[in-house]
Formats: structure tokens, sequence, C-alpha cells
């Protein structure tokens, strides 16, 4: 396997946040800009930079000639749930992979240290359940 | 010290940056993803650690810059986040949005990512996360969101 692709985009997806964090002084968290979105809260800035979000696939088919791949693994019914779950429990716990996973780790806050170490316990479980069931 | 139309631009070229990223990485594939969370499968793709691990050791520097910044290049202060208490509202959230990220793979960066490549599994994805979202902001924590 190789994993420079992982890394590399890691590392533009850290570029990103440390642009909106630095020059906007804003944590690139999504479920916080999407959520306020959905919400009407600061719509130009937060629409601007997720039609960005949305333009990355194209511009990687762009750059590379095909699209990035995509293989949806759940049933629809699993999918709605797991939507539903993502909504819901990224407003109750402030944030996602994002905000707590990336920035707040980076900044060392002690929620998002507990926020990540309890989704990926969840995740794991979750994935795990999904094999053994499925 | 507000430059609106700077600000703009700065947020586009980040979600362009981010989204660019994403689909680079691999993780806009649910698969991968589950892959990496599925410790047992007995084909464990470590994959997810190298992204979070190179997004990780940017914002790092970034935040050390942060420390010695008085303000962002474009605002007049940092919105971010006071530290507070591990309560409740974060575990059991943090833990819901786990069993959604493990059941379909999709977190909510790269479900909206993957909007634009058009596939029906993804758009109801998303309108189920945001019905999510709005489920809570509505009824179980009317205004909590951060402004």
């Amino acid at each position: 396997m190789n994993y420079w692709p992982s890394l590399s985009g890691g590392l533009l997806i850290g570029l990103s946040a440390a642009l909106l964090l630095l020059l906007n002084g804003r944590i690139a968290g999504i479920s916080g800009i999407v959520g306020r979105l959905a919400q009407g809260a600061q719509v130009p800035a937060n629409a601007a930079f997720v039609i960005g979000l949305l333009a990355g696939p194209v511009l990687f088919a762009i750059a590379f000639g095909r699209w990035p791949q995509v293989t949806i693994v759940a049933s629809l019914p699993a999918i709605l749930i797991a939507g539903l779950l993502v909504g819901f429990g990224t407003r109750m716990g402030s944030g996602c992979t994002s905000g707590h996973g990336i920035l707040g780790l980076a900044r060392f806050s002690r929620r998002s240290i507990a926020a990540t170490a309890i989704f990926l316990v969840a995740g794991i479980a979750a994935a795990t359940l999904m094999r053994l069931v499925g | 010290m507000t430059q609106p139309l700077p600000r703009l631009f700065v947020a586009l070229v980040a979600g362009a940056l981010f989204g660019f990223g994403l689909a680079l990485s691999g993780m806009l594939d649910p698969a991968r993803v589950i892959g990496f969370l599925d410790i047992g499968s007995g084909h464990w793709d470590p994959s997810l650690a190298f992204v979070l691990g190179g997004a990780l050791a940017v914002a790092l520097g970034a935040m050390a810059l942060v420390r010695r910044m008085k303000r962002p290049v474009l605002d007049d202060h940092f919105h971010i986040p006071p530290p507070g208490q591990i309560d409740r509202r974060l575990i059991l959230g943090s833990a819901l949005f786990g069993l959604g990220w493990g059941m379909a793979g999709f977190c909510p960066g790269p479900a909206i990512a993957a909007l634009s490549m058009g596939f029906l599994p993804v758009v109801l994805f998303v309108a189920a996360m945001l019905a999510g979202m709005t489920i809570h902001d509505r009824f179980v924590a009317v205004g909590a969101v951060r402004r």
C-alpha cells in the first residue's frame, strides 16, 4: 500500500486549517461550519468554505483525470441512520473529525482529546459490529 | 478591523484545499475509512492515521504561530472556543457521532465534499445529517450554536 497520497492529502487539510486559522481566526471544523450555515449564521464565509469544499473533488478530477474513489459500503437504511447520528452527535459534541480531531488536538484541548478518543472507540465498535452483523 | 472580501476569498481557498486534500488522501471513500476503523477485519488499512498525522503536524505548527500573534491577519481576534469541562453532552454527542461514522464510513467533511460527485447515497447521508443537526439545534439545545 502506498501511503504518500494519504500523507500529502493530510498535509493539505492541515494547510487549509492553518490558513483559515491564521488569516481569518476561524477553526476549520466542518460540522461547525455546516451547522452554522444551516442556522443562517455567518452565511457568506461559511458558504464560501462549503463551495470550496464541494469544488475539491472536481479540482482533483481536473488534476488527475479521474474522480476520487467512493465505495458505498452501508445499506440505505444504515446510511440514513448513520447520517442522523453524525448530524445530531457532532452538534451535541460540538465537533467532528476536523474540529476536535485536528484543530482540537493541535490546541491540546482536553475536551477535544476526550471527544476524539470517544468517537474513535465508538467508530471502531460500530465498524466491527457492522462487519459481524452485516 | 474587518475585511469581509479577503476573508471570503480565504474561506473559499481553504475549503477547496480541504476538499482537494480529502480527495487526494483517499478519505472520500467510506470503504477506506471503515477499513481503518474495523481493526479486527484481518486487512486493516492505516491510511486514515497518515491523513490525521499529516494534518495534525501542520495544525500544530499553525497553533505555535497563533500563540505568538495578537490577532489573525484579517480579523480583530481569534474565534477559538475557550477551555471547558468534559461534560455529558460532549461524551454522548461524540459517542453518537462515532457510531454513525463507523456505520457508514462518512464524517461531515468527506460527505459534503463527495456531494459534488452526485451519488444518491451520499446525498441521502447529507440530508439525514442536516436533519440530525437541525433536530439537535431546534429541539435539544436551542441557540447552542457558537457564533
